[in-house]
């Protein structure tokens, strides 16, 4: 790659540490065609400044405060590729391998870096980008559940913890996440959300219809076969034979 | 070397439990029709009763040689026959040797021709001893081997605890570690001076750890400038995030505790921690002795917003499990969560360093 000429590429550095910083703006300043956007110290900075100015790539750190390098990534938009920069996390490395996510493990040699950029441009550029929240799942120790879910709503983000989560609802390729009276719309598809979630709190109570166990108050017979679940925030949810099947297997 | 003559103490009680076997002998020798009297079957029973105690010890080696397992069981008995009649003969030589001898005293004359016909009786009498010889040196050799299986398994539960205490020590954590590096990569160009700094703070603590992790207990100042140096070369890390307040009473720093105890604390406290957190806090470590207890502890702010990290349950059980080998009961453990800040108790018995 020395010497040839590379088509400009944006990039975002997103680390916690400044040492950490330095280094990677070092190596990617060394590759020509490399335009550094912006620094970011933590998930809700970078979120911040990839609304302003989308990078083509975003380098990651895993460990961050409020927002780990998972949750940021769920909040950047789906066509920016991410390279993680981490240290030792033999979780995230497995989650890389498998779902072909490119990353470079602290300490790194500049050439590291630069081969993980060319990858990510390539990546992006055939649109073979895995899905942030499937990266997040893979990353999860086996047995550990999601403890809560971040939603972006323009340059704002929410952060919702499951205990709060009353009730998802799939909505075209987005789920309506119910809690604390208000609504959040998220770019996923409600069967990832319900495999994210602890199994014994969270019932898939009809094909679009998730909910959470503590939440529902009692149950009344609908058309033949299908129930009406009525949640603790006065909703209703509609409950199918197999959803209702299932809700009776947790409760006894 | 015969257990019996192994130690001092033990061969009196074995010659004293042969003398029943050496009052029946002088029975069997004066019963009446034998034509022996009471005073020539003493003199022949006793020492030839001894002199079997001290025969009967050698068939410990056949008895260890030959333990009558079922692919030797065949093997054994032949041996033991063999061993039973070589040994009985030549006892019965004694007898007659010894029979002679007091045959050249008047009151004995002739009593090597009155054994003449006890001949047979004397025969059965050394291969009943035989038996009760072998039948003693097998219940010998049995509690041996339960003595040396339990000395075997002391050991074995010993090299088990060494092997996890020296796993304990070795966990200075990759994670720190490579993070450490790099930092100094990072500071290379940007900083030299404390590029250079922080690979001194590093080394020193690296070199410091691993002195301690060699001994099995050390003084509290110890474990303590141990952790001031982890914390030195985080705080180039972490910039001004990261700070520390110390709160120590001598008394306390003086006693002893298990190497590199509070040294996972600390780094729980910054990684779960400090680093939780944009704004970084302090690490608190306070050391107080009173009432005979050495009591420590380790507080540090947390961001509830912020995601959990994984693994700080298995150092806060490692922790607790060291206590629990050093001291047991006595050892008082307690890690609490607090809504923002993170609060670990250690109360152990005060001990002095030597």
């Amino acid at each position: 790659m020395t010497g040839e000429a590379r088509p400009p590429v944006t990039v975002l550095i997103v680390d916690d540490e400044a040492p950490a910083r330095a280094i990677l703006r070092e190596y990617l300043q060394r590759i020509p065609g490399v335009r550094i956007l912006a620094e970011c110290a933590n998930g809700f900075e970078a979120v911040k400044a990839a609304a302003e100015a989308p990078p083509d790539v975003v380098f990651l750190d895993i460990e961050m405060p409020k927002l780990n390098g998972f949750e940021t990534l769920e909040l950047l938009d789906p066509g920016i590729a991410a390279v993680f920069v981490t240290a030792y996390d033999a979780w995230a490395v497995k989650a890389f391998e498998v779902s072909a996510v490119d990353y470079v493990l602290k300490p790194y040699a500049p050439e590291r870096i630069a081969a993980a950029l060319d990858r990510a441009i390539e990546r992006r550029r055939s649109r073979a980008m895995p899905s942030a929240v499937d990266i997040a799942a893979a990353a999860r120790p086996e047995g550990a559940w999601l403890e809560r879910i971040v939603v972006r709503d323009g340059s704002r983000v929410h952060v919702i913890p499951v205990e709060k989560l009353v009730a998802a609802e799939a909505q075209d390729d987005y789920v309506g996440l119910r809690s604390e009276g208000k609504t959040f719309l998220k770019a996923q598809t409600l069967a990832s959300l319900a495999a994210s979630l602890d199994p014994t709190r969270f019932v898939r109570v009809h094909r679009s219809h998730l909910i959470r166990l503590d939440c529902l108050e009692r149950l009344e017979a609908y058309a033949k076969g299908s129930h009406l679940a009525i949640l603790s925030d006065g909703s209703r949810v509609p409950v199918s034979r197999d959803g209702h099947a299932r809700l009776k297997s947790l409760l006894e | 070397m015969h257990p019996i003559l192994a130690r001092p103490g033990r061969l009196n009680p074995y010659l004293a439990a042969c003398t029943p076997l050496a009052a029946i002998l002088t029975a069997l020798l004066a019963r009446p029709g034998a034509g022996i009297r009471a005073y020539q079957a003493i003199a022949m029973a006793w020492p030839l009763t001894f002199a079997y105690a001290f025969i009967g010890l050698s068939v410990w080696y056949v008895c260890r040689q030959f333990r009558f397992r079922r692919a030797d069981a065949l093997r054994s008995l032949v041996a033991h026959a063999v061993a039973a009649i070589l040994t009985t003969c030549i006892w019965l030589g004694l007898a007659a040797v010894l029979a002679a001898a007091w045959g050249l005293w008047s009151p004995f004359a002739g009593l090597l021709q009155l054994l003449r016909p006890q001949g047979l009786a004397l025969f059965s009498v050394g291969i009943l001893l035989y038996v009760l010889a072998a039948a003693l040196n097998y219940v010998l050799l049995a509690l041996e081997a339960a003595r040396e299986a339990e000395r075997r398994e002391a050991n074995l539960a010993i090299l088990a605890r060494d092997a996890q205490l020296a796993a304990l020590k070795a966990q200075i954590r990759p994670h720190f570690l490579f993070n450490s590096l790099n930092s100094i990569a990072g500071l290379a160009s940007t900083d030299p001076d404390r590029a250079q700094e922080m690979c001194v703070r590093l080394s020193d603590f690296l070199r410091k750890s691993m002195a301690a992790g060699e001994k099995s207990a050390i003084p509290l100042s110890e474990e303590l400038a141990l952790s001031r140096t982890y914390l030195d070369v985080e705080a180039l890390r972490f910039g001004d995030r990261l700070t520390v307040e110390e709160d120590l009473d001598e008394k306390g720093a003086g006693c002893e505790i298990p190497p590199l105890l509070l040294q996972p604390l600390v780094e729980n406290a910054v990684r779960h921690g400090i680093a939780s957190r944009v704004e970084g806090g302090t690490v608190r470590v306070s050391v107080a002795r009173g009432g005979g207890r050495l009591r420590i502890l380790i507080e540090n702010p947390f961001d509830p917003d912020s995601p959990s990290r994984p693994g700080t349950g298995i150092g806060l059980r490692n922790v607790r499990e060291r206590l629990a080998a050093r001291w047991g009961a006595e050892a008082l453990f307690a890690a609490k969560k607090l809504t923002d800040r993170f609060l670990v108790v250690i109360s152990v018995p005060a001990e002095r360093a030597a």
